[in-house]
């Protein structure tokens, strides 16, 4: 079991860990096929070579070091080298097109940028002419930047070794190194991150390391995490998600994180690697079963129907059995050989066997899909959480599961609803304030200290566990005063395979229309095995054959909100397929894959006018961002589809 | 790094000629290939394009002319010597092992590489084991430059066109050849995946420093890789140079556009 204490930086941990678990793996990355292995007391002494070189170069105190890449050891040994060194980590999302970046890296003032790779130096250079005060470029793999201008340009290999070299030969300079360890203290900015900005501009998140590591501390014990644990470092740097579980919960536990061989070679690599403590957002888990769904349709019969005979097993049982709660006898012994039969290798095939624990967050999550993982026996758990909180604020406890709430709060999280019923907490990781923004931190704090989360919620008299509705923004009524939830209709159409993304409209208006994306996966295989031709995502996407399909997909949702009373009115009328896949690169997501609602109902300003004023064709042209930066432009004619309204709808009547 | 060197010929085809039967299909053609370039072979279709490749490969025996490569002039030559000898080719409609995986369809081109007797390898004990081990490193070298990690465990039959194209270049690589014998990379290809294999063409020659003869029909790719061009028609070379006068030439022009009889 291990802990903070009195190891207040990150760097004093390492070198901790290095001492404790010398020859347990810290990091593992999968490479030319092998996964390759770096012990604590390894990586320690790389990071301390590394930082070496850092300061030959000229990083100093206080200096900030940008990270733009996927998960690389290369990249997390830069975050642990500047902080060795004082200065600070700024990790960047590496799908930021370049305008994003040079915002991020411009307001940071980084002095250094570590990238992964030619992309992303291309990227960098590309508008390093808008940053003056940036003066080195290192990177991680050399591909393709053979005929680059060397001036600026350092591989990250060749600044371990130039300061391995210069350790031997100068002891100076080794005796610097642990004075700068050894005057590093709490109170030091371990990091900033930068919010992806559901509105507006990306705002610096700076946390301090004894904030960081005191949450970590409470989280760790709170789920038993070791140093026998590992995790697969798989979500991107810059979320407090990644950052939390793959790099301060390992220093802290001291457990192993493994960086996959590329973002296509995730499910591989997660198989291989057999993660003990698992964290994704729902839409990963959506795509898994989406996957699974898609696998079973091409399966034999005979197993087809076993897979759906003990589906129906788990969702009767699966859920008692989990949290141990009585179970008939029979129940018992067909659930075990369900398990035996169909949950076990399920799992293993989507390489979560040795999952201990795993929490979904970052949106929500739909019941169905919570209710399918718990009942094949994975333990998935809820978590609310924000960067600014440094992550956790609720977490479910084992044993206290429910899929509606996101549960009690964190240890040490004290959580109050304001009279707007926002969720407003302190905790202990909470963070220091907005780089270089002192209005936008005054705005995000109340005047006794706790954090506005945004999000509107309430405790739930029967459990205590918070629930939360929605963004407090985005609930609104329809105009004859019943409730629209925008998020808990989307999140229902979403469950469906052959759906994708879901933005419902409503607020203020008389009725609730759709706009969908569909699951090309799903939709592609669903068209290989009937024959359905078509030659583009926007002729699927429009194919009257695929809006049939859909459209049963809609009637399900309406039939299912007509058995709720406060929901009942707000079934959907009317809904269209989009011609093009929502693109975080035509800001129509966030970097979270979340929607951004209100961009796109300017976007797509005449087909929601289409959809109100009765019209079944509507023509729309928009203009597209390739992942180069280009722009280019789709035109399409989109058709709509009338929906039948599901039992009395009374409300509804009145309003028409 | 890549460093055209104008005195250093790598291969010189001297006053080739090739017929079956009654068809003339190269006609006392002579071009060169200077180590470390980019050399395209162009021309309208039946031109003699891959004829020429097959020549110099040694597939086809030409009736006229000689052939130097590395320094060493002959008339006749079997494909493997050739292959032995530092040519590899990619062929104009995939030739891959359709059942196996992509990985071992790229250790397949090892094969001239393996030291160790039939025995041994049968066995995969000792001395034999030890270099698998050292080929396979050199492949999963290729399959990390060549991007095709998620298919590393796919039979190629199962891949879609581009990816199978891929795969073959891998194959082509996996000998470490001096000349890479390229036969229409992109035929069949869309946009991205053209634009996907000219950026491996160059990283290729780049990063490896292999010397690459390409056939290409798409204008447009052969323009912006190939540092000199060959033109052929009716199995004449009726053009050399670098790509911007092969532009201007009027009896390029005149073969692809067709003039007045």
């Amino acid at each position: 079991m291990a802990g903070g204490g009195s190891y207040d930086t990150f760097p004093k941990l390492l070198l901790r860990n290095s001492a404790q678990f010398g020859t347990r793996p810290a990091f593992r990355h999968k490479d030319l096929g092998i996964w390759q292995s770096w012990t604590w007391a390894q990586v320690a002494e790389i990071i301390r070579a590394y930082a070496a070189g850092l300061h030959r170069l000229g990083l100093r105190e206080g200096d900030t070091v940008a990270v733009v890449g996927s998960n690389r050891p290369k990249l997390y040994w830069t975050m642990m080298a500047a902080q060795v060194l004082r200065a600070i980590p700024v990790p960047v999302y590496s799908d930021a097109v370049a305008d994003e970046l040079a915002f991020v890296l411009a307001h940071a003032d980084a002095k250094l940028v570590a990238a992964q790779d030619q992309e992303q130096v291309d990227k960098v250079l590309s508008v390093s002419d808008r940053l003056p005060q940036l003066n080195r470029i290192v990177y991680d793999e050399p591909r393709g930047l053979d005929g680059y201008d060397r001036s600026r340009l350092i591989a990250i290999g060749d600044i371990i070794e130039d300061g391995r070299t210069a350790l031997a030969a100068e002891p100076t300079l080794g005796e610097r190194i642990d004075e700068s360890i050894r005057a590093g203290s709490g109170s030091d900015i371990a990091v900033i991150l930068y919010t992806s900005g559901t509105t507006g501009a990306p705002k610096g998140v700076m946390l301090s390391a004894r904030n960081c590591i005191d949450a970590a501390i409470d989280t760790t014990r709170f789920d038993r995490l070791t140093d026998k644990d590992v995790v697969l470092a798989y979500l991107p740097l810059a979320w407090a998600g990644d950052h939390y579980v793959s790099y301060v919960q390992g220093l802290v536990a001291g457990y192993c994180m493994a960086c996959p061989e590329s973002s296509d070679t995730i499910e591989q690599d997660r198989h291989e690697i057999g993660p003990t403590f698992y964290l994704a957002p729902p839409r990963i888990f959506e795509a898994m079963l989406t996957r699974l769904m898609v696998r079973m349709e091409d399966a034999a019969p005979i197993k087809r129907r076993l897979f759906s005979y003990f589906l129906d097993v788990a969702q009767r049982y699966g859920e008692q059995v989990l949290t141990g709660r009585p179970v008939p006898l029979s129940g018992r012994l067909i659930y075990a050989l369900g398990r035996w039969l169909v949950y076990e290798p399920l799992k293993n095939v989507l390489g979560l066997s040795q999952v201990r624990v795993a929490y979904t967050g970052g949106e929500a999550i739909g019941p169905d899909l919570f209710a399918f993982y718990r009942s094949i026996g994975l333990n998935l758990k809820q978590l609310y959480g924000q960067t600014e909180a440094f992550l956790y604020v609720t977490c479910q406890p084992d044993g206290e599961i429910y899929s509606d709430t996101v549960g009690p709060p964190a240890p040490h999280v004290d959580i109050c609803i304001a009279e707007t019923g926002e969720v407003q907490f302190r905790s202990p990781g909470m963070f220091l304030g907005y780089f270089k923004d002192q209005a936008k931190t005054a705005e995000a704090m109340t005047s006794d200290g706790y954090v506005r989360t945004g999000d509107a919620g309430f405790f739930d008299e029967k459990t205590g566990h918070l629930k939360i509705i929605d963004r407090a923004k985005d609930v609104g009524r329809l105009a004859d005063g019943t409730m629209f939830a925008p998020k808990y209709l989307e999140n229902k159409l979403k469950f469906y395979p052959n759906v994708k993304e879901a933005i419902t409209f409503g607020d203020s208006r008389e009725f609730v229309c759709a706009m969908l994306n569909i699951d090309p996966v799903a939709v592609a295989n669903w068209a290989e095995r009937n024959n359905v031709a078509y030659g583009s995502y926007q002729e699927l996407a429009g194919h009257p054959l695929v809006y049939d399909m859909v459209a049963k997909d809609v009637a399900a949702v309406n039939r299912s909100l007509a058995g709720e009373t406060v929901l009942a009115g707000a079934q959907i009328r009317r809904f269209l397929i989009l011609h093009k896949e929502l693109d975080a690169d035509d800001g129509e997501l966030t970097r979270t894959q979340k929607v951004r609602r209100r961009f796109i109902a300017e976007r797509y300003a005449p087909l929601v006018t289409a959809l109100y004023n009765g019209a079944h064709e509507a023509d729309i042209s928009t203009e597209v961002t390739f992942e180069d930066g280009r722009k280019g432009t789709i035109a399409a004619r989109v058709k709509i589809r009338d929906m039948q309204i599901v039992g009395p709808t009374k409300s509804l009547g009145r309003a028409a | 790094m890549r460093a055209p060197n104008a005195n250093e010929i790598l291969l010189q085809v001297e006053g080739v000629a090739l017929a079956f039967g009654g068809v003339r299909a190269l006609r006392d053609v002579s071009f060169n290939v200077r180590k470390g370039e980019i050399r395209a072979i162009i021309g309208p279709n039946g031109a003699g394009k891959t004829s020429m490749l097959n020549v110099v490969n040694g597939f086809y025996h030409p009736n006229h002319g000689a052939i130097t490569f590395k320094g060493r002039t002959r008339a006749k030559m079997q494909p493997f010597e050739a292959a032995r000898g530092g040519i590899a080719r990619t062929f104009q409609n995939v030739a891959l092992f359709k059942g196996m995986s992509a990985l071992d369809n790229i250790m397949t081109g090892r094969t001239l590489k393996v030291r160790r007797g039939l025995l041994w390898q049968a066995l995969r004990y000792g001395p034999a084991l030890a270099e698998e081990v050292e080929h396979r490193r050199k492949v999963e070298e290729i399959i990390d430059f060549l991007e095709i990690e998620t298919i590393r465990k796919v039979p190629v039959g199962r891949l879609p066109y581009g990816l199978q194209k891929r795969v073959e270049l891998g194959r082509a690589l996996a000998m470490e050849p001096d000349l890479l014998l390229l036969d229409e990379p992109m035929a069949g290809m869309n946009v991205e995946e053209k634009e996907d294999m000219s950026r491996f063409i160059v990283d290729v020659n780049n990063h490896y420093g292999t010397t690459i003869a390409l056939i290409e029909h798409d204008m447009a790719v052969v323009m912006d890789l190939s540092d000199r061009v060959a033109v052929l028609d009716h199995g004449v070379k009726i053009a050399d140079g670098t790509p911007d006068e092969v532009k201007r030439s009027q009896a390029v022009i005149d073969a692809y556009l067709g003039v007045a009889h």
